[in-house]
C-alpha cells in the first residue's frame, strides 16, 4: 500500500470536465459544458427528466457515445481520460474499473445463456481470471447480494425481476470496479423491491468503497440515498450540492418546481404544482437559460444570457445556474 | 343508497394453480374515483382487464350502473353500447395508438363509429381543448408527439364515447415528473367537468393520493385494505399497506429496515 496522498486525479473515481457533445441533426449541444465529480467511495445522484442528458453523461464514463457524436472536454476515470485512450485500454476499463447497472435487467442480460455464464464471461474473456476462480467469485457475490448460488445454473427467464437486478449488481462487482454507474436501476421495480435493491447497493458501495453515480428521475430517492446531487436540465447542470441542502433549500427554480410537482402519499390532497410546458427541443437553439420559458422568475436577462453555475455565498458546495437564485432563497425562507 | 357507476362482486380468476384475482369486490360511486394499489403480481391489472372485458372472470360479476355487464355480446349496436360503459387508458400510448393515424382522425373515427351522421368538428375541438391540446397537435401523428401529449390523446379518445367509467392502468407511470403532474391535474379537472368515474390502477401511492377518493390495496390477488384514500394513506392498518407507505423514499428513509420488514411480512 502506498502512503503518499492521492493526487487530484486519483482522488476521483470520475471527473467530468467541460464535457460537450454534439450530435448530427441537432441545433445545439446535447451536453453543454457538464462538470461533475464522483470521489472514491462517494455516492452521487444525477437527476433529470428524459432528454436532460443524464444517461449520456453517465455513459460517457464508459466511452459509450451515440454514433456520430463529437466531443469536447475530458472524462477522467481514476485519472485516465476515456475520450482519449486506446481501444485496448478502453476494453480493460470496461471489464474492470467501471461497471454499469442498467434499468431493465431483462434487456441487459442475454436470455439464452445461463446466469453463471453471464457473470463470469467479462472477467474470463480478458484472461485476467480463470474459469474456476471466476465461478467461485460469482458464487460469493451472489451470496453477498442475497441470491442463492444455485441461480448460477438457471436462465434469466426462471428468476424474478428483482432477483435478476441483484444478479446484475453482482455482475457489476465481478471486476472489482472503482466506479459503479447505475442508470435508473430501480425504476422498473416495485417500491418494496426498490427499497431492497437500494439497501443492497448502498451496503455494497460502502463495503467495497466504490464511487457510485446513481442516475434517476426521482429527486426524493436521490436526496435520501446520496451524498451529493446534480440536477440536469437540457444538457446542462442546473444545480449541484449536498443532498440534504438541495432538498431543503433548492437554489434553482427547476429543482424547486420538480420538488413541488412530485406527488407524495403523505402530502395534503389537492392539485400538484405542475410545471407548464416541456423541456426545449434539440432542434431549437438556446441563447439564454434553458429553463427560462417555463420559469416563474424569468426576466429579460434569462432569455439573453446563459447563467453560470455559481456557489451560494454561505455554502460554497451548493451551486446553481440561475440569475435570480437570491429571489428563490428569500421566498422559501419567507414560506 | 348511493348510485354506483361500477361494482365488482367476488371477482375470481385463476391461471393454473395461481389465483391471480381471489374474491375481489369493490364499488365505484357515479363520478367517483377509486384507486387500486398493489405491486406486480398483486392482481390489480388482471382485475382492471376483467372490468374492461379483456379477461374473463372464473367467478363473480361486474355491474355497470346497476346492470350486469355482459361478458360478450353479439351485434354491432350492443357491442358499441358495451364499449360506452367502460373505456381504458393504457400505460404506453405509443403502443395503444395507431402510429399512422393523426390525432384528429383518431377522434373522428371513434366519434363516427359511436355517433354516426353528425358533424364531429365541434366535438373534436372540445375534446382537444379538454385535454389541453392545440390545433397543431391535432394534425400530428403519435410519433410526432411527446409522451405527455400522447397520453392526452389517449384520454381524449377514451372520453370521446362519453363512458361511465374510465379505467386508467398505470396511465402516468411512464411519464416524467413534471409531465406526470400535468396529467394528474388534468385528470382531476376532467372529473370536475364531466360525470365520468375513474378506476385508477397504480403502484404509485403519491399518484393515487392526487386523483382518487377511495382506494383498495391488493396483495396476492386479495384486497387487504379498503377505505377512503386519506384514511388508508394517513393511517394504514394492514401491515402490507404500512410497508408500501414506508417504501416510498423520503427524508429519513431507511431501505435496510424496509427490506427486513418485507422479509418478515
Amino acid at each position: 500500500m502506498s502512503t503518499t496522498p492521492p493526487t487530484d486525479s486519483e482522488k476521483y473515481a470520475l471527473q467530468v470536465q467541460g464535457l460537450r457533445i454534439t450530435l448530427p441533426g441537432t441545433a445545439r449541444n446535447v451536453l453543454d459544458g457538464v462538470d461533475l465529480t464522483v470521489a472514491a467511495g462517494e455516492t452521487v445522484a444525477l437527476v433529470g427528466e428524459s432528454g436532460s442528458g443524464k444517461t449520456l453523461t453517465s455513459r460517457s464514463a464508459l466511452g459509450l457515445l451515440p454514433p456520430g457524436a463529437l466531443t469536447e472536454g475530458r472524462v477522467d476515470v481514476v485519472g485516465e481520460d476515456v475520450l482519449d485512450i486506446s481501444a485496448e485500454r478502453l476494453r480493460a476499463l470496461r471489464t474492470g474499473t467501471v461497471a454499469m447497472i442498467f434499468q431493465d435487467p431483462r434487456a441487459a442480460i442475454n436470455p439464452l445463456r445461463r446466469i453463471g455464464d453471464f457473470l463470469v464471461e467479462g472477467v474470463t474473456l480478458t484472461g485476467s481470471v480463470n474459469q474456476a476462480d471466476a465461478t467461485a467469485r460469482a458464487g460469493e457475490l451472489l451470496q453477498d447480494v442475497g441470491v442463492d448460488p444455485s441461480v448460477l445454473r438457471k436462465y434469466p427467464s426462471q428468476v424474478s425481476g428483482g432477483m435478476l437486478q441483484r444478479v446484475m449488481i453482482a455482475a457489476a462487482l465481478m471486476g472489482d470496479p472503482s466506479l459503479l454507474l447505475a442508470d435508473e436501476p430501480t425504476t422498473a421495480l416495485d417500491v418494496t423491491t426498490q427499497a431492497e435493491v437500494v439497501a443492497l447497493l448502498i451496503r455494497l458501495q460502502q463495503c467495497f468503497a466504490t464511487g457510485l453515480l446513481f442516475v434517476t428521475h426521482d429527486l426524493d430517492l436521490a436526496a435520501t440515498i446520496s451524498d451529493r446531487v446534480y440536477v440536469m436540465y437540457a444538457g446542462r447542470i442546473a444545480e449541484s450540492g449536498p443532498a440534504d441542502e438541495l432538498f431543503a433549500r433548492p437554489r434553482h427554480p427547476y429543482t424547486a418546481a420538480l420538488l413541488a410537482s412530485t406527488p407524495r402519499p403523505d402530502a395534503p390532497a389537492g392539485r400538484l404544482a405542475a410545471i407548464d410546458g416541456r423541456p426545449p427541443d434539440l432542434r431549437t437553439t438556446l441563447t439564454g437559460c434553458a429553463f427560462a420559458a417555463r420559469c416563474p422568475l424569468a426576466t429579460e436577462v434569462c432569455e439573453q444570457r446563459q447563467p453560470d453555475l455559481r456557489p451560494a455565498p454561505d455554502r460554497p458546495g451548493h451551486r446553481a445556474a440561475c440569475h435570480h437564485t437570491e429571489q428563490l432563497t428569500r421566498s422559501s425562507a419567507d414560506a | 343508497m348511493p348510485e354506483y357507476a361500477l361494482q365488482a362482486v367476488g371477482l375470481t380468476r385463476s391461471y393454473g394453480a395461481v389465483r391471480a384475482v381471489d374474491g375481489v369486490s369493490f364499488a365505484l360511486p357515479k363520478g367517483g374515483s377509486l384507486g387500486i394499489v398493489g405491486e406486480s403480481g398483486s392482481g390489480k391489472t388482471t382485475t382492471a382487464r376483467i372490468v374492461v372485458g379483456l379477461e374473463q372472470a372464473d367467478a363473480g360479476e361486474v355491474l355497470v350502473g346497476g346492470a350486469r355487464r355482459a361478458s360478450a355480446v353479439r351485434g354491432r349496436a350492443r357491442r358499441l353500447a358495451r364499449a360506452r360503459e367502460v373505456q381504458m387508458v393504457f400505460q404506453d400510448p405509443l403502443q395503444s395508438l395507431d402510429p399512422r393515424t393523426s390525432v384528429e382522425s383518431v377522434l373522428r373515427e371513434t366519434l363516427g363509429l359511436h355517433f354516426p351522421g353528425r358533424d364531429h368538428t365541434p366535438r373534436v375541438r372540445e375534446l382537444l381543448d379538454q385535454v389541453g391540446l392545440g390545433p397543431r397537435a391535432a394534425d400530428a401523428r403519435p410519433g410526432g408527439l411527446s409522451g405527455g401529449q400522447r397520453q392526452r390523446v389517449a384520454i381524449a379518445r377514451a372520453l370521446a364515447v362519453e363512458p361511465a367509467v374510465l379505467v386508467l392502468d398505470e396511465a402516468v407511470a411512464a411519464l416524467d415528473v413534471s409531465v406526470q403532474a400535468q396529467i394528474l391535474n388534468l385528470l382531476a379537472d376532467i372529473r370536475e367537468q364531466t360525470a365520468v368515474g375513474y378506476l385508477f390502477i397504480t403502484h404509485d401511492l403519491g399518484a393515487v393520493r392526487c386523483v382518487t377518493d377511495d382506494v383498495i390495496v391488493m396483495r396476492q390477488g386479495r384486497v387487504v385494505e379498503a377505505g377512503s384514500t386519506s384514511e388508508v394513506l394517513g393511517s394504514p392498518r394492514h401491515p402490507y399497506t404500512r410497508l408500501l407507505m414506508d417504501s416510498v423514499p423520503r427524508p429519513g428513509w431507511d431501505p435496510a429496515r424496509i427490506a427486513e420488514a418485507r422479509r418478515t411480512l
